[in-house]
């Protein structure tokens, strides 16, 4: 026994090492753009990690039977993060240094935090739809960050004069109670300093309601809720934290119209097992859902039609599929702006990509071209704003699908702009970086 | 063969009580050293510094802390992450409210923190035993993750709760590329391992191994129960507390609570029973043993050319993982460490066994 186990430990021992040290590098072609992909599908975020991971594959797919970009064939390779910062990390340093690097989308506040300080040594933009530091926006300190369509402070911002405008004015706001329930969590956090500010501005009491991560028990966070009883709530939850709020505010007798969901908590697994108990509850939308649109109909065509889809096909166009097919769009127009400028069918470098990133000027007729009229507004960055477009919308859940879209609104300027510029300052002082200059801008 | 001890002949107390008392040990660990300090860093990709040696270093390093207090002394503790968290913490303090503080002294400083708020949850220990004093050490993990998550101060009034560290430098030498976070990391681990293993063989190892074994006979002997069991917890929550602080400031460079949470506390737990209890070398072994046997798992069908989704990989990552170590501790319930020892047991008697 001892002796057998003792070969079987030493077998194992070597053949670890063995395979560790071996290079486990593929070589890839020079001609191919490498896009890592950091997802997680499997942790308590599975359900919304998931449609999100398959919508970019889909589309580098359908990219790839469409003649890639420019000509330029798409690689791409998955590593599971789980959502936890260390396995973000890691997965980073395992794919950054792959030939045709393009971009990451970390998927993650967390991660993103921590990959922040480490592409400008690497020279790889990080593009964080929708998500990550509100003050990276600031395009003139956060160099490699691309906050793209929004962050939390523009989602807090248009929920609020959203819920200003159903109460007939900003002004009504004054007196009112809003609750924010929040992921305690650098993500659940980040909208808190806005909404502190929009309530000095606007006269609403603020109360802050955290629930611990994954968010599996609020039981004490509905107790406060039932006990103040404010107005609207705000959910800024993700994962299984949204179904739980979700059957907690039924269970509490809160109303679900009175709920406002950030956009990471207005999709399908949100609200699939509440069903038509979470009828009425609204939350942000960055994009559009449902099938109609044409590129959610190529993709169908091009790529599960010929059985290469990457999940199931009845998934396609969900509120999160449509989102990673946006990032995925986003990233690979970088591509091609940067080819306009460097070279028309080349590979192209992550500082070149990141040029991209930074003049991207994606007019509706440009959209319409690549099949996404009405999933989302125009946008065009530059070198001070890393954003593009602050531009989103309301939906709701009618108990078997979003729908009810609202108006377009923009975020406050005059709110966001201060804040952005005070944090973005704080950022560079802590980290001695001076901004930069028109000449870096113009690179 | 060639491992023998015929004809090393000890003629003085020091060379008989010597860490390595057989020749071929000391060679080898000397080998190993150098290799350690001067091959790698010269002949090792960056992801293998930053992504797996490193990280294996400062866990190593977090392992070997609570192998003192749960191997050495008997405590067994699941708020390895909240002392880890302490450190971290209190370094980053230390870092970002004293202007000019040397990196060195903030992570040491960390410790001490660390061992305050050790000593201080040890308390308990010295009335209750074994699974009631887990749950009391589980308090301490869930009191650090509140604490840090809610009291804004801790992490410098950050509207996010996450909070980074820039411009690492030691004298001057900054410690940004993967190869100096490598070697900053093997300093602290192999003096703090050299450390560790004179305390053991000292007096105060003895009684913490006393107090392990039979806490009445040892009381009875003269061992002063409270000074043994809180010794230890200070001196183990000093060493995870500095493992904490280097985990967030050279590992991740930035983190939130969730960083140590009590997935991480039941990590380094397994490492310790895993590696061994009671020995500085298993914790070095079962670090290895968590850190790099997932990421193995996970890249093993990539280079085997099977190509199966991420969640699958994943998946099997996990089970595997279980039925490994299910597999490791029911072939020997002392770990890693003790298979070493019985290998060179065996070495010793080559090629005559009996």
């Amino acid at each position: 026994m001892k002796l057998k186990s003792l070969a079987l430990t030493a077998a194992l021992v070597a053949s670890t090492l063995g395979a560790l040290l071996a290079p486990s590098l593929a070589q890839a072609q020079a001609k191919e753009q490498f896009f890592p992909l950091l997802v997680y599908r499997t942790g308590p975020y599975a359900p919304n990690g998931t449609p999100w991971a398959n919508g970019k594959q889909d589309y580098i797919k359908y990219i790839n039977a469409t003649g890639g970009i420019n000509g330029v064939k798409i690689t791409f390779e998955e590593c599971e993060t789980g959502y936890a910062t260390d396995k973000g990390v890691e997965c980073y340093e395992r794919l950054k240094g792959r030939p045709g690097v393009t971009l990451f989308d970390p998927q993650a506040t967390g991660i993103t935090f921590a990959l922040t300080d480490k592409v400008p040594t690497d020279k790889i933009p990080l593009i964080t739809l929708g998500y990550g530091l509100s003050a990276s926006q600031d395009g003139s300190v956060f160099k490699w960050n691309f906050p793209l369509m929004g962050s939390y402070w523009t989602a807090a911002d248009i929920l609020i004069q959203h819920i200003g405008k159903k109460e007939g004015g900003m002004d009504k706001l004054k007196g009112k109670k809003i609750a924010l329930v929040y992921h305690d969590s650098p993500f659940g956090k980040e909208p808190i300093p806005l909404l502190q500010e929009r309530a000095k501005q606007n006269g609403f009491e603020l109360s802050l309601i955290p629930v611990t991560a994954p968010g599996v028990e609020q039981k004490s966070a509905w107790l406060q809720v039932r006990q103040s009883r404010p107005d609207y709530v705000l959910l800024w939850g993700w994962g299984v934290m949204n179904s739980t709020a979700l059957k907690e505010a039924v269970a509490t007798g809160y109303p679900r119209e009175k709920m406002y969901g950030v956009w990471w908590a207005g999709a399908e697994p949100d609200v699939k097992d509440v069903g038509a108990n979470a009828k009425g509850y609204n939350a942000l939308a960055l994009n559009t859902s449902g099938a109609e649109p044409k590129v959610i109909q190529e993709i169908l065509k091009q790529v599960h039609d010929k059985g290469q889809g990457t999940g199931p096909k009845d998934e396609v166009g969900s509120v999160l599929y449509t989102r990673g097919v946006i990032i995925q769009m986003l990233g690979i127009e970088a591509v091609k702006r940067a080819q306009e400028r460097f070279g028309k069918g080349k590979v192209m470098t992550g500082e070149q990509v990141r040029w991209g990133m930074e003049n991207l000027a994606l007019d509706q007729k440009k959209l319409d071209a690549l099949g996404f009229s009405g999933v989302l507004r125009p946008l065009s960055t530059s070198c001070q704003d890393h954003m593009g477009s602050t531009w989103a919308r309301v939906h709701t859940w009618d108990g078997a699908k979003w729908g009810g879209m609202s108006d377009w609104y923009q975020a406050d300027e005059q709110i966001i702009k201060p804040m952005v510029k005070v944090a973005a300052e704080k950022y560079a002082g802590e980290k001695k970086l001076t901004r930069r200059d028109a000449a870096d801008c113009s690179m | 063969m060639f491992y023998r001890e015929n004809g090393q002949f000890k003629s003085s107390y020091r060379a008989d009580q010597q860490i390595f008392p057989i020749a071929q040990d000391r060679i080898a660990i000397l080998v190993l050293l150098l290799v350690a300090f001067i091959v790698v860093p010269l002949g090792v990709s960056d992801y293998w510094m930053r992504a797996i040696l490193t990280p294996f270093l400062i866990l190593s390093l977090a392992a070997l802390g609570l192998n003192i207090l749960v191997g050495y002394c008997g405590q067994i503790s699941l708020g390895t992450g909240a002392f880890m968290a302490v450190g971290a913490y209190a370094a980053y303090n230390f870092q970002v409210r004293i202007d000019g503080m040397p990196l060195i002294a903030s992570l040491l400083l960390g410790g001490l923190c660390a061992t305050v708020i050790g000593v201080l949850f040890g308390i308990p220990s010295l009335r209750i035993k074994g699974l009631y004093l887990a749950v009391a050490t589980l308090a301490a993990q869930f009191f650090t993750d509140w604490a840090f998550l809610r009291i804004q101060w801790f992490t410098n009034n950050s509207s996010s709760g996450s909070v980074s560290v820039a411009g690492l430098n030691v004298f001057g030498v900054p410690i940004e590329s993967p190869v100096q976070k490598y070697l900053f990391c093997l300093i602290f681990v192999v003096v703090f391992a050299l450390l560790a293993k004179n305390l053991v063989r000292s007096a105060i190892g003895r009684e913490w191994m006393a107090m392990r074994d039979m806490d009445v006979a040892a009381a009875v002997i003269g061992i002063r129960p409270v000074y043994a069991k809180l010794t230890a917890f200070a001196v183990s929550s000093f060493i995870v507390g500095v493992a904490g602080a280097l985990w967030g400031f050279v590992h991740l460079g930035a983190w939130e609570p969730a960083a140590f949470s009590i997935d991480r506390s039941f990590q380094l737990l397994f490492m310790v029973i895993i590696g061994g209890l009671g020995s500085i070398m298993g914790s070095f072994f079962g670090a290895a043993f968590i850190v790099l046997l997932p990421l193995f798992l996970n890249q093993l069908p990539g280079w085997l050319g099977f190509s199966i989704s991420t969640a699958l990989a994943s998946h099997l990552e996990t089970m595997i993982f279980g039925a490994l170590i299910v597999f490791f501790l029911i072939v020997e319930p002392h770990g890693l460490a003790r298979l070493w020892s019985t290998g060179k047991e065996k070495l010793r008697l080559w090629p005559f066994p009996h």
